[in-house]
This record gives C-alpha cells, structure tokens and sequence, in this order.
C-alpha cells in the first residue's frame, strides 16, 4: 500500500476538493502549478536558504537523557521548538508566502488555533512586505493572548471570530469566506494538512523537512535511518505529517498519532476524532468527522487551542483506517502533567499541544533498546498562564 | 416534464425564494410554502440548516442556527414535506451542503426528494467532477435536477462544460462573495450578466446572492430569467409575520 496522495487527490477514501464553484478557479489554479512552483530549482533554493539563515534549520535531534532513563527507552526529541517563532508551522509558512508571491497574490489571509500559525503567517508577511489577516476564535484569543500581541506587532490584523464554538474550526469557516469574497487578490495559508486538495499533500511536503532531517541526523547518531517508532500530537496533524513523511511507506517505522481527549473520550468534552468522528466533509476535504447522526458538525473541546479541532487532515484518516499508525488520545490532565514532566525533567517546556504526545509514555511501554523520537512540536511559553494556573504554582 | 423545466417554459421573470427550513419556528415550513405559492412565487429552495455553512453570509448563518437549535434535521423536514404535494405545485429545490446528505446516504436522500416531490437540489459543496463521477446516476434515477452555480471568475470554457452537465438552470451568483443582500448591482455585475447572455446557454439562468429589492430583481431579470432571494426574505422574516410574505413578494415584484 502506498500512503502518498494519488493523482485526484485522495489518501484512500479520503481527500479531494469539496469546494463551492466560487473557490474552483483559486484551487484549480493551485492544483495545476503547486508540483512545479515547488519543484523548481530557484524556488528550492530560496525556500532552503530560508529554512536555514531565518528559521533556524536544521533543529536539533536531541537525545532525552533523563525522560530515556525514566521510561526504560531511548528518546530523542526533534526540537521544532527552536524554529522561528517557537514551533514547525513556520516551515509551511516560509514555503507558502514563496508560493504566493510566485501566484503573485498582495494579500495573505490565514485561520489560527493556538495562535502559532498565526504568528508564523504573520512573520513570513513582515518578511516578505504583504498584507495579512489571521483569523482567530473569540476563545482563543482569549486562552493565547502572547500570541495574538506577537501577531498585532508583527504587523497582522487579527479578527474575531465570533461563531460556533469560537475556535479553530470557526476560524478556518471565515477565512475561506474571507477567500471567497476575496478570489482574486489573496492567497490563502492554511496552517495544517486539512483542507481542499492540494493543500493536505502541499502542506505536508513543506513540513516533510522534519523527517528528513530525522533521518539524517539519526544516522550520524545511531548509524541507523529509520526510529522505530515516532510520536506526534495531532489536531489537524500537520506536525505530524512532517514527521512521518518519509517513513509512511516503510512499515518498519511505528507511528504514533496522538489526539487530544479533552475531558476524556467519552465526557462529551473532547477532540479525539479517530475515536468519535464518522466520514464526512470538513472545510473542502473528506475525512474523519465529529458529526451529530444528522451530519452537523460537532463542537469539539481540548484544553489545547491547537488540538481544538472536529476533524483531521485526510492522510492522517487514512493512516488510522488502514492500521498504518496507532492513534492514542490523551485527557487533558495527563497532557498537562506530562509537560511538566518534560519541564522539570529535561529542561524544555513544551506547548500544551505537544505535551499531548509526551503523555504517551505513561500508557504505553516501549522496548528498552527501541530508538523512540517524539516530534516536540513548540515551546510553551504561549500557555504558561494556563500551566501556572493548572498547577496553581503562584 | 420536471416542474422546474414547466416553470421556464411558461414565466420568464422568474422568482425563487429561498428560506431555512425550522426558521423561524420548526413547524413553520408547510405555512411557508403555502404562502409563498399564493403571493406568486414561482419557485421555492427549501435551505437545510448546516452548522458550518462555508458559502453562507451573517444572515443565513444565524437563521441555520436558529433552525438547528429548533431542532430541524434532515429527518425532520422529509416529514414535514410528506404531504406537501397535496397543495404545493411550483417547483420545489433543497439547498444543502453535502456532509448532511452524506450521512443520510445520498441514495436514501435522493429516494426521499423524490417520495416527497423535490425536483432538484444545489449542494454547494460538491462539485461537478465528483458529482458526476459518484453520484448522477443516483439523481437521475429519482428524476432529481442537480443546479449549479457559476460566478464572475468562472471560465467560459467551464460555463460551457456545466451548461452541457446541467438541467433546469444556472444558478448565477452575482458577485465574488458568500450570501447576503444588496442594494444595487455595480457596472461590473451587470456586464458580467451580459457577458452571460451572450453566450447563449442551452439552460436558463438566474441570478442569485446580493437579490434584495424590486431594483436588483429587474435588472436580473432584464438580464437573464430571473432571479433567486434569500437573505433579504430571511431578514424580512425575523421582523414580520408570515401573513405578511405576500406583501414582501410584491414589492420585490413591483406591483
């Protein structure tokens, strides 16, 4: 079986472009040129040249010394914390806006959940001198106000989102309406592996960086390529996608997605979509959906504003129906204690989001010689109010 | 014959209404229709409530949320409409996005328009190509039209293609935006309205988003057979009672 998207824009089942006609001529026009803007060597070039001198790349592979002699197991960790910004949405960001100005777009719109995308769609308009809006649920505004005063100095304009759950799903709603009363000026960034094709594939070829270096920097380290297992967080699943990218047809690398489980999966609280969602349509692609049997879609909750999404990019449904990757989901609580774990027991204080995929270790055994990387997806510093809080540490 | 064919061949100013079927109370969709056929309308889409209408403006938004906390479902409206047929005669259209159908199952959907007496449907979210690939034969074999719609950043050659794939109309949307009302059409939507004509299609066409007063309707229907509201009449809805629906049609009808 292969796992790469196919011809028409599909994973499987799922994937494709269900679209309104109004958004055809923007997406058509995306479909037909992303291969060949991104492939050519100039754009390569550039897009390489970023990565490296404005966004820090390579991140460090880093060997957890004491989480590995905690857990029995060896531990490294990507360190996508140290990116520009604080996490790898900046990788995708750099990758679209070269995109953009090549489709000649003046303005960028783009949706945000915890606020990291936002603020690496906002860094990469100041870099490059194009108008942005972020869109942004009223919630989250509130529970990620670090991150919204790093947009608004970076030049964005970011709108509240008022609708809905006030949340990640609600701002992806507006800025595609946003685009569809915008058709012919603006590019739009989405921030994760969901969305109409192309965006899934093209989306997870920018953030494919993460595996390849991987793969380099465990065969200087280990004198082997390929881990074997990786654990990565999941809301829409582009950090995830990043991490897997070059191991999902090598059967020999375990993959671990972890969803956020909010109040537990079965609590009505809870954003775990591989175990609640049901086929559906979700902002242009088919894929796993929380639904009510009437076909709305459900208003999903996670202490994470980055995991606070009902569906999940269409590879990653298709990972989870084929057996391919093993989903886990995680409560909240458990997130939250196992990024202090990391905190106090390496140093490193991760998003709220990656401490999702650090919870792992508690649920799940791994074998004392298995090379085990965890993609640490973002710092933390956007949450320590909601850490300080959790663990009332005032 | 399907209605909505009947409908073109005999009217050439046509007027379709749109409303959301549980707005603004559950159990006001038969009222509705009954009304709106009596004050000479000549064509109804019936809007299914979605949570996440992408193509839809502020008011629809709000007026599917209403429906939905009413607790309208896609179950619910077939009952409603189950005897519909008795005393409704135009054309009747279910507007809807595709995720509701889909876990309905698009075959049992489109059987039950047929039970009911729908004779087509716009689903803004399923394109052509995948309409086509997966689903036309099931709507032809329930006698159901599929409407599309184009836009002013819709190729000629695309138009050509969704004319040629098309039964009953063209769902012409007036304007790059999501739905909502306008007080007048600008230079560029009315050469754009031309620019269509000229093209002479083999279905009819209507214009439909930023309809909202006996302005924008004629000069839509100067330009093409006629015209769709929905926004304006959803508005006019949170304000007035049903009793009133004749006289925001005549208005709009300028009589």
């Amino acid at each position: 079986m292969n796992y790469n998207i196919d011809q028409k824009g599909y994973y499987g089942d799922f994937g494709g472009a269900y679209i309104p006609e109004m958004l055809y001529p923007n997406i058509f026009e995306l479909k037909q040129k992303y291969l060949s803007i991104i492939n050519d060597i100039s754009f390569k070039k550039e897009f390489n040249q970023l990565l490296e001198e404005y966004v820090g790349r390579p991140t460090p592979l880093y060997f957890a010394k004491r989480l590995s002699k905690k857990y029995n197991t060896k531990i490294y960790l990507k360190r996508e914390d140290l990116c520009h910004t604080g996490a790898h949405k900046i990788n995708n960001t750099v990758g679209q806006i070269l995109l953009a100005k090549h489709l000649k777009k003046k303005r960028i719109i783009a949706e945000t959940g915890a606020g990291q995308h936002g603020v690496a769609t906002a860094t990469v308009c100041a870099l490059m001198g194009i108008k942005c809006v972020v869109y942004m649920g009223d919630l989250d505004i509130k529970r990620q106000a670090p991150n919204v005063a790093r947009m608004k100095m970076l030049g964005a304009e970011v709108k509240s989102v008022q609708s809905g759950s006030k949340t990640l799903k609600d701002a992806t709603n507006e800025a595609i309406r946003d685009w569809i009363n915008n058709p012919l000026n603006t590019h739009y960034i989405i921030g994760s592996v969901v969305g109409p094709h192309p965006y899934p594939d093209m989306v997870a070829r920018f953030q494919s960086v993460i595996s390849k270096e991987i793969e380099e920097q465990l065969l200087e380290k280990e004198n082997r390529s390929k881990p074997d297992h990786i654990i990565a967080c999941v809301g829409g699943g582009s950090n995830a996608a990043g991490a897997y990218y070059h191991f999902l047809n090598n059967k020999t690398v375990n993959l671990i997605a972890v969803e956020a489980a909010g109040k537990g999966i079965d609590s009505g609280e809870s954003a775990a979509t591989s175990a609640l969602g049901k086929d559906g349509i979700i902002h242009g692609s088919k894929t796993l959906l929380m639904q009510t049997p009437d076909g709305q879609i459900t208003e999903p909750y996670s202490i994470s504003a980055g995991l606070d999404y009902p569906g999940v990019g269409p590879l990653h449904s298709h990972l989870f129906r084929t057996g391919r990757a093993e989903f886990i989901s995680i409560t909240d609580e458990n997130a939250m204690q196992a990024g202090l774990e990391l905190s106090q027991l390496e140093g490193i204080i991760p998003a709220i989001e990656t401490s999702h995929a650090f919870a792992v270790f508690k649920n799940r055994k791994f074998e004392t010689n298995n090379i085990v990387v965890v993609n640490l997806s973002g710092r933390g510093d956007k949450d320590l109010d909601t850490f300080i809080n959790f663990f009332k540490l005032q | 014959m399907n209605r909505i064919d009947k409908t073109f061949k005999k009217s050439k100013k046509i007027l379709s209404i749109y409303f959301s079927a549980g707005y603004p109370r559950i159990g006001d969709t038969m009222p509705i229709l009954k009304r709106l056929q009596e004050s000479g309308v000549d064509m109804i889409e019936i809007g299914m409530p979605f949570s996440d209408p992408l193509a839809d403006g502020p008011v629809i938004q709000k007026s599917s949320n209403i429906a939905l906390k009413n607790g309208m479902t896609s179950m619910n409206l077939f009952k409603q409409l189950e005897r519909a047929r008795e005393e409704i005669k135009i054309p009747l259209i279910i507007m809807g996005y595709f995720n509701p159908i889909m876990r309905f199952g698009v075959e049992k959907f489109c059987e039950k328009c047929n039970q009911v007496g729908i004779d087509g449907l716009i689903i803004p979210d399923l394109p052509l190509e995948i309409y086509q690939k997966s689903y036309q034969s099931i709507f032809k074999k329930n006698g159901l039209y599929k409407i599309f719609l184009i836009t002013p950043q819709t190729s000629g050659e695309r138009i050509n293609l969704i004319d040629s794939a098309s039964n009953g109309f063209i769902y012409m949307v007036s304007s790059s935006s999501v739905t909502g009302t306008r007080e007048r059409f600008e230079d560029e939507q009315i050469n754009y309205f031309k620019r269509i004509k000229k093209m002479r299609l083999k279905n009819p066409t209507l214009v439909g988003f930023g309809v909202s007063n006996s302005e924008t309707f004629k000069l839509a229907c100067e330009n093409s057979n006629g015209a769709i509201i929905g926004s304006a009449f959803i508005k006019f809805l949170e304000q007035n009672d049903l009793n009133k629906i004749n006289y925001f049609v005549s208005k709009i009808k300028g009589k």
